[in-house]
């Protein structure tokens, strides 16, 4: 059997109005981002009041927290030893992957320096979360890549480092588990630091515990979301057993975060804002009741969990709830002067996620993603003999 | 051409840069005691007359540019921005006014050095909280994680850096006083020892009650700051916020020691469960 580029094939997808539009709409983004870099950041609405803008709490907190389901189906698999979700890894593993290159990518246009990223390497600072949180990233991104690589090696036919990286799994993903603990959280710690900026219905000392907590259910959330919308593009039957067993888990996720937000709120007594400031009690009964009580009774329902359209509603609900969480602590009830994104800002962000939605085409497209029935068995041996 | 102080730190950040890489700097943020023998400032509102002597004498220092409108004529900057590093303001209502500094207030255990991810800001012993911009990867974390707000950004330029006022570092280095106190022509700013500041403060308003409002503020604000104020009026009302005595650092540095443990922890966990999981399969297959 041959090896190498020429094994790759690409499947016959149709190609939809939809696509073209992603496609579009990825190279006016990237287009912007390239501007970006020639005219500086006065493209952007920031000022030295507002210092970061929808570039951080979009793409990197929101696109990292959404990332989450990676290493939390990682963990389920390899590591509770649930095999039956074993189909849904390679996607997932593959848009966490891309996830974290779009979050350095959101970087090299949201820092002022970008070319001085790789300072992090040899400038320390251990008591930054953000010294942390990059470390993390660039070290977990590695991880990704190994995690992904048998997809592409697989293609290529290369048994021999094929086995290599599959003798590693266990341990890579335990790295990747620990990492992902550490900057889901550091998240929160980053943002401890602003006391005086945050509003009090977000500001918590258990921050770093709600941006993990809700990092894992809305992550899990954005897992069943895409492989809803992956099935219905690329002609794939919606493994809704698949789904409804992931989303099972959600409710005691999102009801541990539920129960120690009300205690914390009820004993650090920032009730009493739910009563003075009407416009943030107003976000943050949304953001707590549809973005996180709600879908945690829709996935908790076996009705829901059985039904593909119940299932995409609550999985956007909550995915909704954690961008909502992000939006609300890094940005909206952040002190400042008043900001709203420029045409710029807008261009970029939805740019880079129109990038990510054609990198995962790309890789469906080129890559054995899903397993064909013929090749379903040989694929298996190989699982076996790892 | 003149090269003036900010375009020379440039080239000069540009030029250490290439040379540094090698080394490692592992240094963490020095949290230092309470600085009594550090540099310090005091400003007493009750005595300044909004001359804007230091203004002028810090611009001239720092090499910072005049903020010009449309037809170049100079204009006064509402705030301080990437080419103000200090600004006189001025409080009036109807009862009283009093006249306020804002310039950076060289934390004792400031939040900026503590979360810059590269370590271009930092706390020297002597006092001064000091910005290398040649580490700098513009994140500006500093600019939000400032209780006071100070860190300011070059928004217009493609290479930005942040400004900020440096204590004249290099001045009081050479035993000279910084530019702005030593330009002020009625004792409103005196530079000195944080111990010296201190007692000086206590004393006028000990000595005249009825003057002051009865507070030093940047005593213990955030873990206390080399920057003091003594004024008539609350400090609110000049802009500066009601902030506890906790240093910003002591928030976060909790968490940031624990990460080793979790990250530890969380491997544990997971070999553990996993064995367990994978052993139970065994038994059940077999």
């Amino acid at each position: 059997m041959a090896t190498g580029v020429n094994n790759i094939r690409l499947r016959k997808y149709p190609v939809g109005a939809g696509m073209i539009i992603v496609w579009i709409a990825g190279a006016i983004g990237l287009s912007v981002a390239a501007y970006r870099w020639i005219v500086g950041l006065r493209i952007t609405n920031m000022s030295d009041n507002r210092p970061w803008g929808i570039w951080i709490s979009f793409d990197m907190m929101s696109g990292i927290g959404l990332a989450a389901g990676a290493f939390s189906i990682a963990a389920i698999v390899y590591i509770f030893n649930i095999k039956k979700l074993y189909p849904i890894v390679r996607p997932t593993i593959l848009t966490g992957f891309i996830s974290y290159i779009l979050a350095a990518l959101t970087l090299l246009a949201d820092l002022g320096l970008p070319q001085n990223i790789w300072h992090l390497i040899i400038y320390w600072n251990v008591h930054s979360p953000l010294f942390e949180i990059g470390w993390c990233v660039m070290v977990y991104t590695t991880v990704l890549l190994l995690e992904f690589s048998p997809v592409v090696l697989e293609a290529l036919g290369w048994k021999a480092p094929l086995k290599l990286i599959q003798s590693i799994t266990i341990p890579l993903v335990i790295l990747g588990i620990s990492l992902s603990t550490m900057h889901q959280s550091t998240l929160g710690t980053m943002l401890l630091a602003m006391p005086y900026r945050i509003h009090p219905f977000w500001y918590s000392p258990l921050m770093p515990v709600y941006f993990f907590l809700t990092a894992i259910a809305a992550g899990m959330a954005m897992t069943v979301f895409e492989s809803y919308h992956s099935a219905r593009t690329y002609q794939q039957k919606f493994e809704i057993g698949i789904a409804s067993r992931i989303t099972s888990w959600i409710p005691y996720v999102l009801g541990l975060y539920l129960i120690i937000k009300v205690v914390d709120v009820i004993v650090s007594g920032t009730y009493i804002y739910l009563i003075q400031d009407p416009w943030p009690t107003f976000m943050f009964l949304i953001e707590i009741m549809g973005g996180a009580l709600i879908p945690a009774l829709m996935f908790a329902d076996k009705r829901v969990r059985s039904n593909p359209s119940g299932l995409v509603w609550a999985s956007f609900l909550l995915m909704g709830g954690l961008i909502l969480n992000r939006f609300n602590s890094t940005l909206v009830f952040m002190n400042g002067d008043f900001y709203f994104p420029s045409a710029a800002e807008i261009a970029v962000s939805i740019g880079l996620t129109c990038l990510g939605i054609i990198m995962f085409d790309a890789a469906i497209r080129f890559l054995p993603m899903y397993p064909n029935p013929r090749e379903k068995q040989a694929s298996k041996s190989l699982e076996n003999a790892a | 051409m003149e090269v003036n102080r900010r375009d020379f730190l440039k080239i000069a950040g540009a030029g250490i840069g290439t040379l540094v890489l090698p080394s490692l700097d592992v240094k963490a943020a020095a949290i230092p005691g309470n600085l009594e023998n550090a540099h310090a400032m005091l400003y007493d509102a009750t005595m300044c007359v909004g001359c804007r002597a230091c203004q002028v004498a810090c611009k001239k220092r720092a090499g910072l540019p005049y903020v010009m409108d449309e037809n170049q004529m100079y204009e006064m900057p509402t705030d301080l921005n990437g080419d103000t590093w200090t600004l006189i303001k001025l409080y009036q209502d109807t009862e009283t006014y009093s006249y306020v500094k804002k310039q950076c207030m060289h934390c004792v255990v400031p939040a900026c050095t503590s979360v810059c991810p590269v370590a271009a800001l930092e706390k020297t012993p002597e006092g001064p909280v000091v910005y290398h911009s040649y580490k700098c990867i513009g994140c500006r974390y500093c600019m939000t994680a400032c209780p006071f707000e100070v860190p300011k950004y070059e928004w217009d330029e493609i290479n930005p850096i942040i400004q900020k006022c440096d204590f004249c570092a290099d001045l009081q280095a050479a035993g000279q006083q910084p530019a702005c106190s030593a330009a002020c022509p009625t004792g409103a700013l005196i530079s000195g020892t944080r111990a010296e500041m201190l007692e000086i403060a206590h004393q006028r308003l000990a000595d005249h009650p009825d003057q002051y409002f009865d507070h030093v503020y940047g005593e213990h604000e955030v873990g206390g700051t080399s920057m003091l104020y003594i004024a008539g009026v609350s400090y609110e009302k000049l802009g500066y916020p009601t902030l506890k005595d906790q240093p910003i650092p002591d928030i976060t540095w909790p968490y940031m020691k624990a990460v080793p443990f979790v990250f530890f922890g969380m491997a544990g966990a997971m070999s553990a469960i996993y064995y367990w999981s994978h052993r139970n399969n065994e038994e059940k297959e077999g």
